[in-house]
């Protein structure tokens, strides 16, 4: 893959999910190789619809969404994403275990035909030990909370040994010490590998020291730059109706 | 028993159905489609009648008639945007009712279509068994290859496509598999029982099992047993074969849920 220094790139980017109904106006910004950006705003706002756009799972009404330099959520050579949905959880009554969870974060990288070779049988037990349950590798995700549960499947998403890592609402769910250590996981992500990686959520307290940007987003960008320059009233956007 | 040809050749056709159900099954009851089997079972019946109406084999027929509609069900959930169950409901009804107006105009209200409603050891020949061996076969070995994509598109359709899955072609395969398994397996449980086999089995294991891939493997051999306990159970107590086997795997599903309330209170 060829040096990139632009991973995500929107111009002028609009989108309906009914005509008429405008989710997203004009929306224009890019995310450099490396950059670890909080998309936040508040509940309804778009922020998850900007993802799901980058992402290529929706296209955009006007506008182009460009990724790894390819429009229209082609994939790149060499491009791997990590995604944890919003409210992500295992679908199905099989008592699939941690193990067998992350394995599937890892068809980007080893692709579907045939088994797991042994490096990416050991880069899936990286991700399990990176996020600490190394230990409960094999237990059936039904039987662990929901801090674990999440912790697993953010696991899924490290799997493929992402270059662009997208978090949707990643701290639902999850307890304030939990929310802490995510925060340092990704920090090292992004300091020792250089993953760039696209936060979203409208609690970003538990990154909001070590983002280098803040966007926020309510129907258009309001807001983009760092967290120190954010205004007072936005600084916990979740609040903002009160 | 095993003294007469027919009843070798039914077991050995059902011990491939009894593998084969529950495997395509699997992926079915865990993208929580379990009632799409008996969907493709109505839709295999109009088959069969189309097959009697221009005189050529009902199975290829059935065959063909569940692969349109189990694609048919696949584009009208994704494409169209209708709901499973509407999707299932659409295909499901017409499916029926083209079958009864098709076997009424083939005159064939008879003997002969019950055996492919309801099943009957009795029907199942040579030719029967090594079209199933083959079909069956490729099937499995289809399923062995693709196994983790298949997977990660049950456990999380979106992260897979993120991911560069090709999601749609993967359920188009599941699709294609629950038609051919349907075609396949009607001479040995019939039409209206065929999807309890892709169900029950695998609902059981998901009981008592530890791991995906334990209960991918419980639910075949759940399969196995109730095929060989059904028929041999029919065979001596000269019942129905389908319904017996159905009920043999019903029976699995109790005593797995009965284990499974007995380990958690432990």
């Amino acid at each position: 893959m060829p040096e990139l220094t632009s991973v995500v790139e929107l111009e002028g980017v609009s989108f309906a999910y009914r005509a008429g109904v405008r989710v997203l106006e004009d929306v224009s910004f890019e995310v450099s190789a490396g950059e670890f950006v909080a998309i936040a705003g508040p509940n309804g706002g778009g922020k998850t619809t900007l993802l799901r756009l980058v992402l290529g799972l929706e296209r955009p009404t006007t506008g182009t969404v460009r990724v790894f330099g390819q429009v229209g959520g082609k994939s790149v050579d060499g491009a791997r994403i990590g995604y944890l949905p919003q409210r992500a959880r295992v679908v199905g009554e099989a008592p699939v275990t941690v193990r067998e969870v992350v394995s599937t974060g890892r068809l980007t990288s080893a692709g579907i035909w045939g088994p797991l070779r042994r490096s990416d049988r050991e880069a899936v037990a990286r991700a399990i030990e990176t996020v600490g349950l190394s230990d409960r590798a094999d237990s059936p995700l039904r039987t662990l909370s929901g801090g674990m549960q999440q912790r697993a499947l953010i696991a899924k998403a490290l799997a493929s040994e992402p270059t662009l890592l997208a978090l949707d609402e990643p701290t639902t769910g999850v307890d304030a010490e939990s929310q802490d250590s995510l925060g340092v996981l990704l920090e090292e992500l992004r300091t020792q590998f250089g993953v760039t990686i696209l936060y979203v959520s409208h609690e970003f307290g538990a990154v909001e020291h070590v983002v280098d940007r803040i966007v926020l987003v309510r129907g258009g960008i309001v807001y983009d730059g760092p967290p120190s320059g954010l205004p007072g009233v936005w600084h916990d956007p979740s609040h903002t109706h009160a | 028993m095993l003294d007469l040809e027919f009843m070798r050749l039914a077991l050995a056709t059902g011990v491939i159905v009894g593998v084969l159900a529950p495997a395509v099954g699997f992926f079915l009851v865990e993208r929580q489609a379990s009632l799409v089997g008996d969907g493709l079972g109505h839709v295999a019946f109009a088959g069969v009648a189309v097959g009697y109406l221009l005189g050529i084999s009902p199975v290829l027929t059935a065959l063909v008639a569940a692969v349109i509609g189990a694609l048919a069900i696949e584009w009208l959930r994704t494409r169209r945007g209708a709901a499973g169950d509407q999707a299932l409901a659409l295909v499901f009804y017409t499916g029926i009712a083209a079958g009864v107006v098709l076997i009424s105009k083939a005159g064939a209200l008879n003997v002969n279509l019950f055996q492919f409603l309801f099943g009957s050891i009795l029907t199942v020949t040579r030719a029967d068994f090594l079209t199933v061996l083959v079909l069956g076969v490729g099937a499995l070995t289809t399923i062995a290859i693709l196994f983790r994509g298949l997977v990660a598109t049950v456990l999380d359709g979106e992260g897979s496509r993120v991911a560069g899955v090709p999601v749609t072609r993967l359920n188009v395969v599941v699709a294609v598999l629950a038609a051919l398994t349907v075609a396949v397996s009607m001479r040995i449980v019939g039409i209206l029982l065929i999807a309890a086999l892709m169900v029950l089995p695998v609902i059981a294991a998901n009981r008592v099992a530890w791991s995906l891939r334990s209960t991918f493997a419980l639910s075949m051999m759940f399969g196995v047993c109730a095929v060989i306990a059904g028929l041999s159970i029919a065979y001596y107590a000269n019942l129905p074969p389908g319904g017996t086997i159905v009920l043999v795997a019903a029976g699995f599903f109790l005593v797995a849920s009965g284990l499974s309330a007995v380990v958690r209170r432990g």
